[in-house]
């Protein structure tokens, strides 16, 4: 059990560790909003469902009672975090943030 | 009727959730609670009077673990592009429209949300059935809408 938890949350880790890459290379706003919303929303399930099944290492109903909620949050960011993105970037074009282009090509 | 013991069962699994507490005590006051919560808005929880929601719940059932094989999909194709040397080469950010045939607001807010949960591609606006959705690459952009929308009116469009 502990060794799936591990491999999840290494898993998670790896996706924090793109999502950071991406927030440091990616050319401007919106495309690092791809990189901050989309790899943390994974990534982010990946380690709390990690931390959840080694909370059950010990299988009483405390613990599993302990995991449910833990289990919660994670339908919480699932719903939340692409409510974010969404009115984030939305907010951005509003107020005319400007997209980085390709070079050579108008849009 | 059926709404308002539906709200009553999900309320009190959350409230064992939350409390822990199974003595007669605390466990009378959550089933108190949750009757009266579940007596005077049972309506916020269903809306719709008279929509087969059990199909709904269960359509929502078996739309979820494709979605999540989509994430993982997208995610592991953005982080490609990411880690990707050469990556302003594959980046190719661009804004586009489509229209959906979907009718009911639940079914397009699972559409919004389900397209900016994958990655590459976030859902900017809304308006009446055109979806307007900003695309971190052109691969991304190409799956829309295609076997989302399908699968979204399979699981929600249900007259």
């Amino acid at each position: 059990m502990s060794y799936l938890a591990i491999a999840f949350i290494l898993a998670g880790l790896f996706f924090f560790f793109v999502g950071v890459v991406g927030v440091l290379r990616l050319p401007d706003f919106y495309t690092r909003m791809h990189a901050a919303g989309k790899c943390d929303s994974l990534a982010a399930e990946l380690v709390i469902i990690g931390v959840a099944l080694y909370n059950l290492q010990d299988f009483t109903l405390a613990s599993v009672l302990v995991s449910l909620k833990i289990l919660l949050i994670a339908i919480f960011i699932f719903v939340a975090s692409p409510t974010a993105t969404h009115a984030i970037t939305e907010a951005a074009l509003i107020l005319g943030v400007e997209p980085w282009k390709k070079k050579g090509k108008r849009s | 009727m059926k709404a308002k013991i539906a709200t009553f069962v999900i309320m009190l699994g959350f409230w064992v959730v939350m409390s822990g507490m199974f003595d007669a005590f605390h466990f009378s006051l959550g089933v108190l609670c949750c009757l009266l919560v579940a007596h005077f808005s049972s309506e916020l929880l269903f809306p719709e009077h008279g929509k087969p929601w059990v199909r709904e719940l269960v359509g929502l059932a078996l739309y979820f673990p494709w979605l999540v094989k989509e994430i993982i999909l997208a995610n592991l194709q953005v982080a490609y592009v990411i880690l990707h040397p050469q990556m302003l080469e594959k980046i190719d950010p661009h804004l586009f429209r489509f229209k959906s045939k979907l009718t009911r607001p639940i079914a397009k807010v699972s559409m919004a949300q389900s397209i900016t949960l994958t990655p590459g591609t976030i859902t900017v606006n809304i308006h009446e059935d055109e979806f307007t959705v900003y695309a971190l690459t052109a691969e991304a952009a190409e799956a829309l809408p295609g076997e989302m929308e399908e699968r979204i009116a399979r699981a929600l469009e249900i007259q």
